[in-house]
């Protein structure tokens, strides 16, 4: 009988929206400022990112054939590939192999299969793997390099990079300072940031010295994701534009970083750094479009969302100035995740024909 | 070493008899748990759970003795409210589900005996003596007390047939985890 | 005119060129009519006729019993072969009480009520009663019976009629083309119904996709000032009651309230024809204007078929399938039901008979939520479907119904959006259904309870009333009393 499976209720129309879909566009949308840092870096970084990646996938593929799900249709939403590139974006690029795939095992198993799989986890995953290893591995996890562009005179060539990736042999003089880490060094050697900021823009006794333009462009020392704010600006706005999300994440993260910062720059601008340098430096770009807006873990309501970038603002913020680490963000995230869900909870829209509270509305003047 | 070990037993101990204690002195008597759970139950006094009456199930509930899915006429509505004043979970999807019946009275057996009118508790059967009897299907709960003592087998317990007011849509299948 | 905005919404693909352009045509007179006793919402109708007799077309075979239910009517002349059960168009399939004629071919009318001559100076009872007479319910869907709608004016006052041609839902446009070929009577039934209100006001609402519609409406309502026409933006579920009073009137209806509390009905544009032609020519409804579309269609129409004219009837008239179809609905592909067999009748309430492709369709398995909030954004009724499904999925119905559950449409737009594809609106339909049926159970079981204590009462008096009468002539007897 034609149509006789009776069983499912409607509707029997549906949106082109998928999972998948969603995942390999936010993917799109990191490849600029990837494929740009990753040229910037050289092969070290390249091979870094695959193992990162590589690592992501095997892990979640083999917790995946644990929990006897279906393998293949669960790796193919392209939610573990997403979660390898964003934690690979935040990683020193000449890190040893070994931090990509330690960070895989703290970004998958235990932060998002633990919890039941995509869709169920607390805490970004991504982000959760960047802390346990910067914790872990402060050292590792702070040598950051001045950049290398591929085909340079400076660049390592293959055979260097597999030394370096996998034996661990990062040459002398190539580490450099971010402009965060910087400014917060100087600082607590008592040198006043508007100083050490131009110190750093005029690269004092560092190897590579950027200015503001470098800052904003990325070709800065940092993290992949650290480095292009412009490049990660456009795949934002390409996600904004995709209406894969939306502006009240991002918005409010950058809003209130830069107002918090402008502020206390205006009190005192030898003790704190001003909004336009928080806003370009460091992964803030990279958190404010592409990790604080994850779907799973962060509100579901607009309103809600508001109140979740604010919050992530202002920790940033207050990490990054007060704190013993230059960045902030990942903390910031990770804080404001485990309010998510009580975000959620009071930020209910209201139902239609009824009060905030639930209760119907009251009748106006009619007998 | 030892101090900490000895202090923390201690308190251990000293704790611990204070609970055993309060426990006894604050110890609740059990009968309104039982009179709560009663007045959940139809109160038919059926016997279908294989208790004497509703008030013996609800002591066997208030114990933990009986399933809380005991009461073929109350259906899952009277399960899962005594699941939820015993705070257990039951798989009610698991269970199969109890059909809901009435009782019919055959009109060429019946001799007017009567006798299923003594028995009816809830005043469902209409007929005097020597006269054929008729059940009122709505009011009828489907204890079946009344087909027990039939002396003609007259009465059958027929399934309450599926309306279209009363369809609903079955739970989705569950996708293979959330 | 001024509109009001409503949360939410969606734009799904509207696929209403398939069929739009198609004038409305007649079905050839079947070889048999189904038609059920209970075709609206309410008790069923009461049958009036049995095997063997004679019927002519408009006479009444199933007349309304109780407050809330509607007549019945021959929609051809012919002999009554069969009263039988029959599978309802409706998912369950359940059989239910069905008059089955034999059309003699000749569509002979029965001698029809007069026609109101002037309905404006009529009491508004008259017409009430004419229109429950003609067994009119509410054609958009709901089947809600229309002359108990009309009556709201005794209770409340009503100041708004608003005619409902929003037609918000993707395939169907037998509304469009009602408004198109029928808009003056659509304005006649229009003006009737709200006199019979007491509505000084009446507005029509289209979507703005409806261009020759919105014309076609504007001409024939110009002679009177008291008829607006609003060209709603199309979103849907613009065709929700309480949302195109809110988009209309600026008005939010309360939770649990009616329309009717805040000065507005609400009634669809067919039902307005229906009310016309009751009324001027004296005809009951027995016919309706059902879109046939979908991918899988050979050659959508817009047909008006006899009220029991079996959809296979339909579909052959429009040639077949020109692929296998996935699905085949009733109604509209967001708020429709799939049809248990093609052998079911066309009833009042068919708005469309969609044979869906599985492209058109784009169902696929279930995958894992990803908060993206897309189901909370686009509800119309603001709720969190989200949270709803988690809770019901858990089988915490009374927790899905704190957050709002019984204040959801079931518009399917949450299901529409998800990139997981959760069912959600399955979910929702399943729990308010399951949390009725548990009602029904408490309902029953509390009405036992009282039988009961009721029953237990008279047995203690009955057995005190004997002990009573036994004591004075013998004291040991006492003991034999049964307790």
């Amino acid at each position: 009988m034609i149509g006789a499976e009776t069983t499912k209720s409607g509707p029997f129309a549906h949106s082109t929206n998928t999972v998948r879909q969603t995942m390999f566009t936010v993917i799109l949308a990191l490849s600029p400022a990837t494929l740009f840092n990753l040229y910037l870096f050289g092969w070290p970084s390249i091979l870094l990112f695959g193992v990162t990646i590589g690592a992501c996938v095997v892990t979640e593929a083999i917790c995946l054939a644990l929990a006897g799900r279906p393998v293949t249709h669960t790796l193919s939403d392209g939610s573990a590939v997403l979660t390898g590139w964003l934690l690979a974006m935040t990683l020193p690029p000449w890190a040893p192999w070994w931090i990509g795939v330690l960070g895989a095992v703290f970004a998958i198993p235990l932060a998002k299969q633990a919890f039941g799989g995509l869709g169920q986890n607390l805490f970004n995953p991504a982000m959760v793997a960047r802390v346990a290893l910067l914790v872990s591995f402060p050292v590792v996890m702070t040598a950051w390099i001045a950049p290398h562009p591929l085909f340079s005179a400076s660049a390592p060539g293959l055979a260097d990079s597999i030394a370096i990736t996998f034996g661990g042999q990062v040459p002398d003089g190539v580490t450099a300072a971010t402009a965060l880490g910087y400014v917060k060094t100087e600082l607590s050697r008592g040198i006043p940031v508007f100083q050490s900021l131009v110190e750093y823009g005029r690269g004092s006794n560092l190897t590579y010295t950027p200015d503001l333009m470098d800052l904003a462009t990325g070709y800065k020392p940092g993290s992949l994701g650290e480095t292009s704010a412009i490049l990660i600006l456009i795949g934002g706005l390409f996600l904004m534009r995709r209406r894969i999300i939306t502006w009240h994440i991002p918005v409010t993260v950058l809003g209130t970083l830069f107002l918090m910062g402008t502020l206390f720059n205006l009190l005192d601008p030898g003790r704190f750094a001003p909004g336009l340098f928080h806003v370009i430096s460091g992964a803030t770009f990279l958190g404010a479009f592409f990790i604080a807006t994850d779907y799973v873990t962060s509100p579901v309501s607009e309103k809600g969302q508001l109140i979740f970038g604010i919050g992530v603002g202002l920790l940033t913020w207050v990490i990054r100035t007060f704190a013993g680490y230059p960045e902030g963000m990942a903390f910031a995230v990770l804080l404001m995740n485990s309010l998510t869900p009580i975000i959620d909870q009071y930020t209910r829209p209201r139902l239609f024909g009824r009060t905030r509270k639930g209760e119907p509305l009251p009748l106006k003047g009619k007998a | 070493m030892l101090t900490a070990v000895g202090s923390l037993t201690a308190m251990g101990v000293a704790l611990g008899g204070m609970l055993g204690v309060a426990a006894r002195l604050l110890a609740v008597e059990e009968d309104p748990l039982e009179l709560e759970l009663q007045a959940m139950l139809p109160g038919s006094q059926c016997g279908q759970c294989g208790f004497v009456g509703c008030a013996q199930a609800a002591v066997a509930l208030a114990k933990g003795e009986a399933s809380v899915t005991l009461c073929p006429p109350g259906g899952k509505a009277v399960a899962e409210q005594l699941a939820k004043r015993l705070g257990v979970t039951v798989d009610l999807g698991d269970q199969a589900p109890r059909v809901p019946v009435y009782a019919v009275i055959d009109e060429e057996l019946c001799i007017g005996c009567t006798r299923c009118v003594k028995e009816c508790s809830v005043d469902g059967i209409v007929g005097a003596s020597k006269l054929m009897h008729t059940i009122v299907a709505e009011v009828c709960h489907g204890c079946s007390k009344c087909a027990q003592v039939c002396p003609t087998d007259a009465i059958r317990m027929v399934e309450i047939p599926l309306t279209l007011a009363a369809w609903h849509w079955p739970k989705p299948a569950s996708p293979h985890t959330h | 005119m001024k509109l009001f905005p409503i949360r939410g919404g969606i734009h799904p693909e509207y696929r209403k060129e398939l069929s739009g352009e198609r004038a409305i045509e007649a079905l050839p007179l079947p070889s048999r009519l189904y038609i059920p006793l209970q075709q609206h919402i309410g008790a069923p109708a009461e049958i009036l006729v049995s095997e063997g007799d004679l019927v002519k077309k408009g006479q009444v075979i199933a007349r309304r019993q109780g407050q809330i239910s509607a007549h019945h009517h021959a929609s051809t002349s012919g002999r009554v072969v069969e009263v039988t059960e029959i599978p309802a168009p409706h998912p369950s399939g359940l059989p239910q009480p069905t008059i089955v004629i034999e059309p003699d071919g000749r569509d002979e009318w029965v001698t029809l009520p007069e026609p109101i001559a002037d309905p404006f100076a009529a009491a508004p009872e008259v017409i009430e009663e004419r229109v429950a007479e003609s067994g009119i319910v509410g054609m958009g869907g709901a089947t809600f019976p229309s002359a108990v709608k009309l009556n709201l004016g005794i209770r409340h006052r009503i100041d708004t009629l608003l005619i409902n041609g929003a037609e918000c839902e993707p395939y169907l446009t037998c509304d469009d083309r009602l408004m198109r070929e029928h808009a003056e009577a659509i304005i006649d039934g229009a003006r009737i119904m709200a006199h019979t209100l007491g509505a000084p006001r009446i507005v029509v609402g289209i979507e703005e996709n409806k261009p020759q519609a919105l014309a076609a409406i504007t001409v024939a309502a110009s002679d009177f000032p008291n008829i607006d026409v609003a060209a709603l933006p199309v979103k849907y579920p613009m065709g929700s009651e309480r949302h195109l009073t809110l988009a209309i009137t600026g008005l939010e209806t309360p939770a649990r309230k009616l329309t009717a509390d805040l000065g507005v009905v609400v009634h669809n544009v067919a039902t307005a024809r229906a009310v016309h032609q009751a009324v001027r020519l004296g005809r009951p409804l027995i016919a309706r204007v059902v879109t046939v579309s979908g991918g899988a269609m050979r050659e959508p129409k817009n047909i008006e078929a006899p009220i029991g004219a079996r959809v296979s009837d339909l579909i052959d008239f429009c040639g077949g399938f020109s692929q296998r179809p996935e699905r085949i609905i009733q109604g509209g592909p967001m708020m429709g039901t799939p049809l248990p067999n093609l052998d079911v009748p066309v009833v009042k309430g068919t708005s469309g008979i969609l044979a869906l492709t599985a492209a058109e369709i784009n169902e696929r398995p279930a995958d894992p939520c990803i908060r993206c909030g897309a189901c909370v954004n686009i509800c119309a009724c603001g709720l969190t479907p989200v949270e709803l499904a988690a809770h019901i999925r858990h089988d915490d119905l009374e927790g899905a119904a704190k957050l709002g559950l019984a204040d959801c449409v079931s518009c399917g737009s949450c299901s529409w959006v998800c990139p997981s594809h959760i069912p959600l609106v399955h979910y929702f339909n399943y729990a308010k259904g399951a949390l009725n049926a548990r009602d029904r159970e408490q309902r029953k079981t509390e009405r036992t309870k009282t039988l009961v204590e009721a029953n237990a009462a008279r047995q203690e008096r009955i057995a005190a009333q004997r002990a009573a009468a036994r004591k004075p002539k013998a004291a040991p007897a006492a003991n034999e009393v049964p307790s």
